[in-house]
């Protein structure tokens, strides 16, 4: 499936109270179905028809809410367990990939993948948060949450890329950096400082693309791309829903406000110009076809790489400062000596 | 010495050190349950200090050492030589992007700082010299809205690192912040981006950046432009980290141990160049400017007003 310009990705959203509605009965039906299980175990009774139907119909409303989610459902879109994880997009993406591992300082993160492939038959270098796919894989691989060795890792291997002239293509998809004992004594920030800086001035093309769950830093901090693309049930944004509404209510069980008031879905992010290209999801969201969400990203890092390669590197480095340069909202009121109103 | 200079001086010349002067007569740092302003309770010892007596220490309690914060223009007055200053990109104030409204409005927020502070934003940036080398300087306002880094915070900071640049003098920013602004949204966190272009691009044309991290030092400004520094130096006792003391406690569930994140933890975990009481910190500068080969000057930069907009 084919990706769309941002501009012509959707209707500017009204925040829908039809989702909100559709939610209420997903819910309902979903309680339904776990009573008649309950029912089937606990006396043998065969319900299964009636199951079956509620079952589609619960499908059905899921289908209706990822058509036209609200922000809060769009995290949820967005957390969901069996979207296609980095080792998917890598396989729908390259060939004769070979992970490499650790940051020859510390040990390896397994919350980071790294490595070589082709893309096209020419080598590429690739670096993506890892998810796992269950609970085991989830706790060996920490939730996708990489520590500063992490990113180390991955910024040396952004080096290998630009020593091949190949490019390199990020894959973001956590929910956050690593808030834990060791990651501070080891430097988390000046760890994600020092990838910033690192992909500022790399010299070969970048790609990045938001799958899943953009977390702040420790997203942005292999998100500096000259072209940044991002499914449309991802979310970016600068804090979780649940953590800023702990901030500002102290109540963390008010992310559904606190996700609407953040704008983070991809709309948003396209329309402040932090997001270049919004890759449509098949219907359901991509958990309910990964190989097509899978084929669209490919799809989408393949044109962009395409025509990032035709670009001169002083260019390409010159049009990355000033994409990050622009990014932000605010006026130039001029010096209070001067008087008021010299707007910029 | 030149704790004698500032902190008490009543007249600076020239117009640009007025904010300086009006924090100086603003009595805005008064601690509550200590009458008239005239004593300061020391947080740490509890010491009862005479305000004057802690403003001639530089805000260092005579007691326990304990840095008191101190508010962007105070710390420019107390690093700057003296009428050295010339501060840029005063005008810029943000926009309400996400129309964000939690208690309050955000322009709310940031008019009722503004006041409070008497500054436009959570940075203070311009030309000064240090022990006569010519600097770029920044300085954070913790007092605005808890040093928290928007489009204004990123754009300052990028802005100063191209004059930088331009100017061939090195780049001294103190960072005093919670981290990026949560109602500027993804807005905020990609500032993150922007100073890191900025700052690239001057690494590269071989100027140093000087980086002094105060108390608090966190989150998305730690893990952007402070820790981007060729040096990088602390102040004794900052708070210095990525996450959250609270996040880290629920997220490993265990008590961190006293002095956790602290800037002689992060010294001794090799991620500090130096901690520098505040008494050596004017002299340490000026003498790592002549080390890095900043300009010598004995009058303020010859940039003309003007100027600035060919550097935007």
């Amino acid at each position: 499936m084919a990706a769309v310009p941002s501009d012509r990705a959707g209707m500017p959203g009204a925040a829908n109270a039809s989702a909100e509605r559709l939610e209420r009965e997903l819910t309902q039906v979903e309680r339904e179905i776990a009573d008649l299980k309950r029912i089937t175990t606990a006396r043998g009774v065969d319900l299964e028809r009636q199951i079956t139907a509620l079952e589609s119909r619960a499908d059905a409303l899921r289908e209706a809410i990822a058509a036209d989610p609200s922000p809060w459902q769009t995290v949820r879109l967005a957390r969901h367990p069996d979207r296609p994880k980095v080792g998917d997009y890598i396989a729908g993406l390259m060939t004769d990939f070979i992970e490499l591992h650790g940051d020859r300082t510390f040990r390896d993160d397994p919350a980071l993948v790294t490595g070589l492939g082709f893309i096209d038959a020419r080598p590429a270098a690739v670096v993506g948060h890892a998810k796992g796919r269950d609970t085991r894989e989830n706790i060996a691989r920490n939730f996708g949450m990489p520590n500063p060795e992490g990113y180390r890792k991955a910024l040396r291997i952004m080096a290998v890329a630009e020593k091949l002239h190949a490019p390199v293509v990020t894959l973001i998809d956590t929910p956050g950096a690593y808030p834990g004992k060791e990651a501070e004594e080891r430097g988390q920030s000046e760890a994600i400082a020092r990838a910033l800086l690192g992909m500022a001035g790399l010299r070969t093309p970048i790609v990045t693309v938001i799958t899943g769950e953009g977390g702040s830093g420790g997203a942005l901090a292999i998100g500096v791309g000259d072209a940044v693309l991002m499914l449309d049930k991802a979310v970016y944004s600068v804090i979780s829903p649940e953590g800023c509404a702990a901030i500002l209510w102290r109540d963390g069980t008010r992310g559904a406000e606190a996700a609407r008031a953040l704008r983070l879905t991809a709309r948003d992010l396209a329309e402040w110009g932090i997001v270049d290209e919004i890759i449509p999801e098949p219907a359901g969201g991509a958990h309910s076809h990964p190989d097509l969400a899978v084929a669209a990203v490919a799809e989408g890092v393949r044109r962009h790489l395409a025509a990032l390669a035709s670009r001169p590197l002083d260019d390409l480095l010159a049009a990355r400062y000033q994409k990050y340069r622009r990014i932000g909202r605010l006026q130039d009121v001029g010096a209070p000596q001067s008087g008021e109103g010299r707007m910029a | 010495m030149y704790n004698r200079r500032h902190l008490e001086t009543t007249a600076a010349p020239g117009s640009e050190f007025r904010p300086v002067l009006n924090w100086i007569r603003s009595p805005k740092q008064g601690s509550s349950d200590v009458p008239a302003g005239l004593w300061t309770k020391c947080p740490r010892c509890a010491t009862l200090i005479y305000r004057k007596e802690l403003d001639r220490n530089l805000r260092v309690c005579s007691r326990c050492g304990y840095h008191h914060r101190l508010s962007a223009t105070d710390r420019l007055a107390m690093v700057l030589d003296e009428g050295s200053f010339r501060e840029h990109d005063e005008g810029l104030v943000p926009e309400d992007p996400l129309e964000f409204v939690d208690e309050q409005p955000y322009p709310t927020r940031v008019e009722e700082a503004q006041r409070r502070t008497g500054l436009p934003e959570a940075i203070v940036t311009g030309v000064g010299t240090i022990e006569g080398r010519r600097a770029v300087v920044g300085a954070m306002e913790f007092g605005f809205l808890g040093g928290s880094m928007g489009a204004v915070v990123g754009e300052k900071v990028a802005r100063s690192a191209e004059r930088a640049a331009e100017l061939r003098c090195p780049l001294v920013v103190f960072a005093a912040s919670g981290g990026a602004r949560m109602q500027e949204g993804a807005l905020s966190l990609l500032q993150m981006a922007k100073v890191s272009v900025a700052l690239g691009r001057l690494g590269s044309l071989g100027v140093m950046f000087l980086s002094v991290l105060c108390d608090p030092t966190t989150g998305g400004v730690a893990a952007s432009f402070a820790f981007q520094g060729d040096i990088i130096m602390a102040e004794p006792g900052a708070l210095i980290g990525f996450a959250g003391r609270r996040v880290i406690e629920q997220t490993i569930r265990q008590k961190l141990p006293e002095g956790f994140q602290t800037a002689e933890f992060l010294m001794e975990h090799g991620l500090l160049d130096a901690i520098v009481p505040r008494q050596d910190l004017r002299p340490t500068l000026g003498r790592l400017l002549r080390l890095c080969g900043a300009p010598a000057t004995a009058s303020p930069p010859p940039l003309p007003a003007d100027a600035q907009d060919s550097i935007a």
